[in-house]
């Protein structure tokens, strides 16, 4: 009976699937156009798959043991199903085969049922909590109806009561696993992962490799819409790779602005532009809503306004843009750009960027920094300091580049520090001066991609001026943008931040340098120079160069927690719970530090903002410069100066 | 039956860039506009249409600027005014005073005389528009309002106690439309005949602390300004007031 039932079962299921797949299709189809290597990503998927995902997850080892059980062992026992009871291949060898590959499926959905038994609260609920025993139910029935495939038992073993259960048995787990991997159940993260790896909008992840910087608007295509409204204007591969959420919650255990209880959560937002691009509500939702706000009473559709239907402005304004939900989602889903996506819309046709957004930009427009002041007073910070201009010199080897930290006073001391540094090295070196206009950072975040492209493109026609070897800056978020955001305006140019540069200063002996006096010090990876530009070790080099054994957080590294200073979020300011700098002071003083070392105008400005006492807060260069040994004074000599004639 | 609006527009300067960008004022008297009219809202602006900063009045939401064609320096008061005549405008919104070109704020005075239409200094809200007649808010010092009931046609100023202007978006910006109408140029003599020099900073009234103790300095830094050391002159001569003013003068050390 069962020969008869067993190929029926599977191929409905597999028809069903197809049909669910096409409609799956069809959905992301809505989206955009985008330029993607179809063959080429579909042939370098397995590759992506089973290397860089899954160093993603392998940071937690207990389930991605759990995951290769399960999945090699679901591939295996269905492709191997499908020959033996779908096509009655009823060889010994395949029995076995399938008999090996259900048990080790079943060993890995037992770990996926421990870890389900207690789940912590990034994980979502409902169908979820369904899967393990799925899984189960999908192994356990294989298994059996496969015993007398490998003549282990009789054909006829157990009578109609064992077939009638395992019968129901094949059908619960193909119905999880084939029909409900396209039909929205929790098996869609297999078949929309896997084409989400393939048709990645950021290929360059793979491989090792690291894309952070935005993607530019055409803002020449009149027909292009400015940033995303509706579901639709996603382009189809973002779509997909929404699609692919797992909602294990990773992003959501990561996130600051969640951990402040700012109404953001970006496992929720994934799961609202599923939402959004396949019709509904968000009342199935069985994770953590957006703290404060209910779930089940926002609704959407492709065609409908993302905004205020589906998703609250706050949540989009209150990211701070650091990137650790991308940097910890094992599906390597862009959540960051997705966000910002959604602010140029809110921005560039809405005008709606909330509270001091409007007079940034403005200022930023207007004065070329965002603070709104006067252009002329860029370099009152180094009134005192002789700096060659490179509009004089024309050309050098570093160009020093300032940023906006130039009008804040607090910041004008790492500047000080640094060009004391540089003075101390005798590097060669030059600063644009008044020529130097902001970064377009904040604008880009902010969703204002016009103003940023109108920064962007006067300051790459400044640079195109000069000839200089290398770019060096204090500011992570300039070294950003300069380094990754300027290329696609065709500005290319050697980037770095001051720490690597001070790191190659040390190793190349060119500064004198004493040892870091007294107070223990922990060190706190801005966003923007970690998870955006992979780069942890040089500041942490210059600590060890000058004798500073680094207190390290719990957070730090890839994992550093932001200051909450990104983004532009100390801009658009959305209300939480807590600050998200009280937060990161709480990890510092974990540490039993008394100095955090900072390497960002950002993150200074924001942990200083922290009410005292406190652990003190000094940029890396200011440590270097105190740590400098003043050369032997060169031996007074005589005045040489000649006697005046006196008549 | 809505009413027409018509606002007026400039191109200003940033206060501490002197770039070019919406007027602060303006902007007000736009958003006003707005709030009052909404889509039927007109903007006016007589100068030059190529100038790209007036598309930063169309990112508030406008669907199009109309542009009376006029080079710089040319005497923006009898075309607004004609303009204004004909087009049939009820309520006529300005900013109180332009942040370029000669700045006098006398414009509104001059426009409202030329119509022969009533003015209002320092609108701050119309509280509402009926059978001919707007009963408004005008901005006094100190955040006082005083009421006020207007007949239709008028002009009126906004200044900083109007309401604050919405964002200016790129995309509306963008695809607003300045519509071009011809005028007659006529050159404004007193502008282009007259030499503008840079604005001395007004000098500060110098302040002689007289109070002995922190309770008296506490006083003299929260209490009201009062003219407690000026004197009421009345029934003088000419020549009496004079000499009274100049005695004080000396004793200010102003004139020595």
């Amino acid at each position: 009976m069962l020969n008869t039932l067993l190929p029926i079962l599977l191929f409905a299921a597999l028809g069903l699937a197809v049909l669910g797949a096409l409609r799956r299709v069809n959905m992301w189809r809505r989206g955009r156009a985008a330029k993607v290597d179809l063959l080429g990503g579909l042939l370098a998927m397995p590759k992506r798959y089973m290397v860089d995902l899954h160093h993603v997850v392998a940071r937690d080892k207990y389930i991605a043991n759990t995951h290769v059980a399960t999945a090699l062992g679901f591939v295996l026992s269905a492709l191997l199903a499908i020959l033996v009871h779908g096509f009655g291949l009823h060889n010994r060898i395949l029995g076995y085969a399938l008999l090996l590959a259900s048990v080790l499926m079943f060993v890995g959905a037992t770990f996926v049922y421990l870890r389900r038994r207690n789940p912590p609260a990034r994980l979502s609920k409902g169908p979820w909590m369904r899967l393990p025993k799925s899984l189960m139910a999908f192994s356990v029935s294989f298994f059996l109806v496969t015993l007398p495939v490998a003549g282990i038992l009789p054909a006829d073993f157990g009578g109609w009561l064992l077939a009638a259960l395992l019968g129901v048995g094949v059908l619960w787990g193909v119905s999880e696993m084939f029909f409900g991997m396209t039909w929205g159940g929790p098996m869609k993260h297999a078949f929309a992962g896997a084409l989400h790896l393939a048709w990645h909008r950021r290929a360059e992840r793979f491989g090792g490799g690291r894309s952070t910087g935005l993607k530019p608007l055409d803002l020449s295509d009149k027909s292009a819409p400015l940033g995303v409204e509706k579901p639709k204007d996603f382009t189809w591969n973002q779509l997909l790779g929404f699609d692919a959420c797992v909602q294990c919650g990773k992003c959501e255990a990561a996130c600051p602005a969640f951990a402040a209880g700012q109404p953001l959560n970006p496992k929720k937002l994934i799961q609202d532009m599923v939402v959004g691009l396949a019709g509904g509500t968000d009342a199935k939702f069985a994770g953590s809503p957006y703290p404060g706000k209910a779930i089940g009473e926002h609704s959407g559709n492709p065609h409908q306004p993302i905004v205020n239907g589906l998703v609250d402005a706050e949540t989009l304004w209150s990211c701070t843009t650091c990137r650790a939900c991308v940097e910890e989602c094992p599906m390597m889903i862009e959540h960051v750009d997705a966000i910002v996506d959604m602010r140029r819309h809110l921005t560039l046709e809405k005008g709606a960027t909330p509270n001091k957004g409007a007079e940034v930009l403005e200022n930023l427009i207007a004065t070329d920094n965002p603070g709104g002041f006067a252009p002329g007073g860029r370099m009152n910070w180094a009134a005192d300091l002789n700096l060659p201009l490179l509009g004089d010199k024309k050309t050098t080897d570093v160009l020093f580049w300032v940023g906006d930290g130039a009008f804040d006073m607090r910041n004008q001391r790492t500047l000080r520090a640094f060009v004391k540094v540089l003075k101390a090295a005798k590097v060669d070196f030059a600063v644009l001066g008044l020529e130097e206009r902001d970064s377009g950072d904040v604008a880009r975040r902010l969703g204002d991609e016009a103003t940023f492209q109108l920064l962007a493109a006067r300051n790459i026609q400044t640079l195109a001026k000069y000839s200089f070897q290398r770019i060096v800056t204090c500011d992570p978020h300039s070294f950003h943008v300069l380094k990754n955001e300027y290329g696609a305006f065709d500005g290319h140019y050697r980037v770095q931040h001051h720490s690597t540069y001070m790191a190659e200063l040390i190793d190349a002996g060119a500064l004198n340098l004493g040892q870091h006096k007294g107070n223990s010090v922990t060190y706190h990876d801005p966003c923007y120079l970690g998870r955006y530009n992979g780069e942890y070790e040089a500041p942490r080099q210059v600590l060890r160069a000058l004798g500073i054994e680094v207190k390290e957080m719990q957070r730090s590294g890839f994992r550093s927690r932001c200051c909450g200073g990104g983004g532009g979020a100390p801009i658009t300011d959305i209300p939480g719970k807590q600050r998200i700098p009280d937060m990161r002071m709480e990890d510092i003083r974990e540490t039993g530090a008394e100095l955090v070392a900072v390497g960002c105008p950002q993150c200074t400005a924001m942990l200083e903002g922290v009410v005292e006492p406190r652990p003190l807060i000094k940029d890396i260069a200011e440590l270097v410069a105190d740590a400098l040994l003043e050369e032997p004074a060169p031996a007074k000599t005589p005045n040489l100066r000649e006697p005046a004639e006196v008549h | 039956m809505t009413t027409h609006v018509i606002s007026l527009v400039s191109i200003g300067a940033h206060p501490t860039s002197g770039r070019p960008r919406r007027a602060e004022q303006d902007a007000r008297a736009v958003e006003l506009g707005l709030q009052l009219a909404g889509d039927n809202l007109q903007v006016l602006h007589a100068g030059d249409i190529a100038e790209p900063t007036l598309r930063a009045y169309l990112g508030m939401g406008l669907a199009q600027l109309h542009v009376l064609e006029q080079p710089a320096g040319a005497d923006a008061l009898p075309v607004l005014g004609d303009y204004l005549q004909d087009a049939g405008a009820q309520v006529v919104l300005t900013g109180s005073q332009a942040e370029t070109g000669e700045g006098s704020g006398m414009l509104p005075f001059l426009l409202a005389e030329h119509l022969g239409w009533p003015l209002i200094v320092g609108l701050a809200q119309v509280e509402s528009i009926d059978s001919g007649v707007a009963h408004v808010l005008q901005a006094l010092p100190r955040g006082q309002r005083r009421r006020l009931k207007v007949r239709l046609p008028f002009v009126a100023t906004v200044d900083n106690a109007g309401p604050k202007p919405r964002q200016s978006a790129y995309g509306p910006a963008q695809r607003g439309v300045l519509q071009e109408h011809d005028v007659q140029v006529v050159d404004d003599e007193l502008f282009t005949g007259a030499v503008l020099q840079p604005a001395k900073p007004r000098p500060k009234r110098l302040k002689v602390i007289k109070a002995k103790s922190g309770a008296d300095r506490m006083k003299a830094a929260t209490a009201k300004a009062s003219g407690g050391g000026g004197q009421v002159l009345k029934g003088l001569g000419p020549e009496a007031g004079a000499e009274a003013i100049l005695k004080l003068l000396i004793e200010e050390g102003v004139v020595r």
